[in-house]
């Protein structure tokens, strides 16, 4: 964030402009008038790029903002025409029912679990697999990353029936072992992980090798510590994946108990007009953790959205 | 590797130091076997099994009532479903979503990003709101849509003057239109970061040296900034191209494949071919094809990557 801003040139004519003014001729109205005139339209022009901003902002940010409103009035003030577009007398009622009666506290909890034991998994065996590839020599090793890296060119929508049929002939469905297992690992969090290894200095292993540590000290003690970053980046990347599922979920529970909040609004979803504020709100809970999420780790959510797609 | 590989100088080691670098081989490659094993489970039983699994099954017929016996049919299900009008107008949805949603989504998150490419005070929180959605998964922005586009209570029916007639989502004409765009919307935090992102690699000398020479924020933008940002733009375009072959959770909370099958896209295609229709032969053969497109696209993309290293070079 801290490049050279590309449109605070665009002023720069204008203040050369004065500066060349001012050694032509020092102390004369017209130079005044002038750096007076320069000046104003500096600030229209810092006024107009404060608009252009704020309108993007606005029409982005708009549908968010009108569920928030709406999730604060009356069914019949949402119908209501022309709309509330500001709560003058916000009801917030409509989220404790959203929460209790429309059981989005149990969903996000089951969320929670899901996504956790799917981070947990992801970052575990991807540490190890990738350990393996970067610091260790063993038979078939090319083969296998090249089997590790060509899972990811099967995306899993091409598998997901198959994968609930074998979840079916495990008994697995209906529980968080359907919801979680096939997540446990990925070939791109093992190779993220190895490209973080593989950046560390060569001479660290043969210094660990030498203070008589093995493999498993030098894995926690100094590989682990020194990939945080990438680790991070992997964990963030694998927790919005994991809590946005939509298709896996809906085809491997049926159990309410077991319903991830993905699933939960498609059900609040079809709720009755008298209860859409419910909806409004049910959205924005089921929205709230990513957005805690993504105000506290901007920096480092950007980070691992990155390095999946422009660092290759 | 080398270093007891060395023929000339072993016979001089003594034979207990080549046994212990001899052992420690064996359990160096025991250990890693053991450190990737947990993946290769994973890997073999939910992605290279089933993949193997729905090549074979697209070489049977599913029989109409299960338990009865699969027949094999051979090329001949492959050749019938992919030439079938269904399964080309299938796939022409799947190409319409893709172009109305991947160069979209990519014109507005550079817009975006350049917007918010300058020091200003107060641009984190522009940053921040122009990043938001990012937080919204597909199933939260498809809701708020589907609420607003509510035939009788929907603000956006309102703003489009379409009280009373069907939803924009019933509408044959519209309701591909209007799953783009919310999915547009949806991605736009996350093409925004994408984009600011490489914005940020554009040497800023380069865009002084530009100014000096005269150059005009537009004629900048085009000339430097651009070319600069090709190799993400053309990325994030692949990458976004292989997303929206994967469309599923918005066509089935907004549209479920209609109005007309007009946003029956690929995947939702397969769902309602197994659980709908209960044929897992059409699903097979269907999943063969979105692989083979997805394929395609990674291939491109491999390509692009090869020549984005022999420029760093």
């Amino acid at each position: 964030m801290n490049a050279e801003p590309t449109s605070a040139s665009s002023e720069e004519p204008a203040t050369g402009e004065t500066a060349l003014s001012e050694t032509a001729s020092t102390g004369t109205s017209t130079v005044r008038s002038r750096r007076r005139r320069n000046r104003t339209v500096a600030r229209l022009r810092l006024a107009a790029r404060y608009l252009v901003l704020t309108a993007l902002a606005v029409v982005i940010f708009f549908p968010i903002y009108i569920t928030v409103v709406n999730s604060l009035l009356q069914p019949e003030q949402i119908a209501a025409r022309p709309p509330t577009l500001f709560p003058t007398d916000p009801d917030w009622s409509s989220y404790s029912t959203a929460w209790s009666q429309g059981h989005l506290g149990r969903y996000l909890m089951n969320s929670f679990v899901v996504t956790v034991l799917i981070v947990a998994g992801q970052v575990v065996t991807s540490v190890l697999a990738a350990y393996a590839f970067a610091f260790l020599d063993f038979p078939f090793r090319r083969t296998l990353f090249v089997f590790f890296l060509a899972t990811m060119m099967i995306p899993f929508e091409v598998t997901f029936f198959t994968n609930q049929a074998t979840i079916v002939s495990l008994g697995w469905y209906d529980s968080y072992l359907a919801l979680t297992v096939p997540f446990l690992a990925t070939g791109f969090g093992a190779f993220l992980i190895r490209q973080s290894f593989l950046a560390l200095p060569p001479q660290l292993r043969d210094a660990a090798e030498l203070d008589g540590a093995g493999h498993w000290r030098f894995l926690t003690r100094v590989a682990v510590p020194l990939a945080r970053p990438g680790i991070a980046a992997l964990a963030l990347f694998s927790f919005f994946g994991a809590f946005n599922q939509y298709l896996w979920p809906l085809i491997v529970t049926r159990d309410e108990r077991l319903r991830t909040v993905q699933i939960g609004l498609k059900y609040l979803r079809g709720s009755q007009i008298d209860q859409i504020n419910v909806t409004f709100a049910g959205t924005i809970l089921a929205a709230l953790p990513l957005f805690v999420l993504l105000i506290v780790f901007q920096k480092q959510l950007v980070r691992g959205l990155t390095a999946g797609a422009v660092k290759g | 590797m080398t270093r007891d590989a060395v023929a000339p100088g072993s016979e001089h080691l003594p034979t207990a130091r080549l046994r212990t670098h001899r052992g420690r081989r064996r359990r160096d490659a025991a250990l890693a076997y053991l450190l990737v094993s947990p993946s290769l489970v994973i890997f073999t039983v939910f992605v290279a099994y089933p993949f193997g699994r729905n090549i074979w099954l697209g070489l049977y017929r599913t029989p109409p009532f299960p338990g009865l016996p699969r027949r094999y049919a051979a090329y001949e299900q492959y050749q019938q479903i992919l030439t079938s009008p269904e399964f080309v107008a299938s796939l022409r949805t799947t190409a319409l979503f893709l172009l109305m949603t991947v160069p979209t989504g990519l014109a507005l998150g550079l817009l975006l990003a350049v917007a918010a490419h300058q020091r200003l005070r107060g641009i984190a929180i522009y940053r921040t709101i122009f990043s938001s959605t990012v937080a919204t998964s597909i199933a939260v922005a498809s809701v708020i849509f589907f609420t607003l586009l509510n035939p009788q209570v929907g603000l956006l029916t309102w703003w489009l003057g379409r009280e009373g007639q069907p939803s924009v989502l019933a509408d044959p004409q519209w309701a591909l239109v209007a799953v783009s765009g919310v999915t547009v919307w949806q991605n736009l935090g996350l093409s925004f970061i994408l984009m600011s992102a490489g914005l940020q690699a554009v040497p800023d000398d380069l865009l002084e040296a530009a100014s000096v020479d005269g150059a005009g924020p537009w004629s900048r933008l085009v000339n430097v900034t651009l070319p600069m940002l090709s190799p993400t733009l053309f990325f994030s375009a692949v990458v976004g191209g292989i997303l929206s072959l994967q469309a599923f959770g918005q066509i089935d909370l907004l549209t479920e494949g209609g109005p007309l099958r007009k946003t029956n896209v690929l995947v939702y295609a397969m769902y309602d071919a197994v659980f709908r229709q209960n044929n897992e032969g059409k699903a097979a053969v269907l999943s063969v094809a979105l692989f083979g497109l997805t394929l395609l696209l990674t291939l491109v993309q491999i390509r692009l990557l090869e020549r984005r290293v022999t420029y760093e070079r």
